[in-house]
């Protein structure tokens, strides 16, 4: 999503009424209930929090000068630096080593590198498809991109073949370099 | 339950661990050992020690796929090192041209084109002009059609010195600047001309 993407691409940048803040706030933690208890850190209520209203209906938001998580739909998406503080909230997928150089450079993670040994799904149920996931990798603390599941994990372990995780952000691309000023 | 603080390298603006896969890990490496030694230690110096082979052993991905892996990555760092070579010789070897354009009367403006090789924010640094001088400042496109700064007022010499200071520190203090003085100098031939027929 994030390919391509300057500073060209923003349309509008505005102030966020406190009302919606409560709001956003109260979305993210129905869609990652872990976050209920860091969410006042992660987001002061005293905070800066403005809106950026960008090309293809993307719409970021900031907090302090710095992009907490963005919004193409309905979903609220965080982003990596977001992600890295407070990690344990998200559903989490691995890769192994071999796929950590294509993931840095925007391709869709393949089903073989999630069940080849040092990659790891989470257990059965598993997570259904569509849902958001964090990707991180073997041998590595910190998530390095952030997904949608193009199908269950389920499906994942057992059909294994094609794409597997559609990539939405990741480290290195134009938003994880994209500063607001 | 406290939020975990990430160091990011300042290099290549990656955690620490995935430096390796940036093709500037020697960089990384030196800013990483004087930033934070007790990562560095853990990121590499223990690899160091066990050497590949220990490293081949534990890797789940197979020892022939980590050396293709490893491959790369060295392939990766020798583009990305001859692509910065490039890039410092392109910036060293262009220049900087602030030229003076005569208007009305005694009244001047100053151009800066050639800024954007070297990664200059130029409408930051207008706006920065527009204040530092109390003057009018724009950025707009030349002949050209290559971004320039046009300065209203007569100011060149603080604009150059302006320059070179912001391109000392990003340390390409060799870059040639360039003046070009356009200004009228009807003045002085008019005067000097029947002085010398006399």
């Amino acid at each position: 999503m994030f390919k391509k993407f300057s500073r060209e691409d923003v349309h509008s940048r505005s102030n966020v009424k406190s009302s919606v803040q409560r709001t956003l706030k109260s979305k993210l933690i129905a869609q990652y209930p872990q976050l209920e208890e860091v969410i006042d850190e992660l987001v002061p209520k005293k905070s800066h929090f403005e809106l950026i209203k960008c090309e293809d209906k993307i719409q970021l938001y900031t907090v302090d000068r710095e992009v907490c998580f963005f919004q193409n739909f309905d979903e609220l998406i965080p982003t990596l630096k977001f992600v890295h503080k407070f990690p344990q909230a998200f559903p989490t997928v691995q890769v192994d080593r071999g796929a950590i150089k294509f993931v840095l450079s925007g391709a869709n993670i393949m089903c073989p590198g999630l069940t080849s040994p040092g990659a790891n799904l989470p257990d059965a149920p598993g997570l259904p498809e569509g849902s958001l996931v964090i990707v991180n990798a073997e041998n590595k603390e910190n998530a390095l991109a952030v997904g949608r599941l193009l199908m269950s994990t389920e499906d994942i372990k057992s059909i294994n073949k094609g794409h597997g995780v559609e990539l939405l952000h990741y480290l290195g691309d134009c938003l994880w370099n994209f500063s607001i000023e | 339950m406290p939020l975990k603080h990430v160091v990011y390298c300042e290099v290549c603006s990656y955690p620490p661990e995935y430096c390796e896969f940036t093709g500037k890990v020697k960089r990384c490496k030196v800013w990483l050992r004087d930033a934070d030694r007790q990562l560095y230690a853990k990121l590499y110096d223990e690899a160091d020690l066990e050497g590949a082979t220990a490293k081949l052993a534990e890797s789940s991905i197979g020892g022939e796929r980590e050396e293709k892996l490893e491959k790369d990555l060295l392939k990766l760092q020798a583009k990305q090192e001859s692509k910065e070579q490039r890039e410092l010789a392109k910036k060293l070897s262009s220049k900087v041209v602030i030229k003076r354009e005569a208007r009305t009367k005694r009244k001047c403006m100053i151009a800066i084109s050639g800024l954007e090789v070297f990664e200059i924010d130029m409408k930051k640094l207008a706006k920065t002009f527009a204040s530092k001088f109390a003057t009018g400042c724009s950025v707009s496109k030349n002949a050209e059609k290559k971004d320039e700064i046009i300065v209203q007022g007569d100011v060149m010499d603080e604009v150059e010195a302006y320059i070179h200071a912001l391109l000392e520190e990003k340390g390409l203090k060799e870059v040639k600047v360039e003046k070009i003085d356009n200004q009228k100098k009807k003045k002085k031939p008019t005067t000097t001309t029947p002085g010398a027929q006399n």
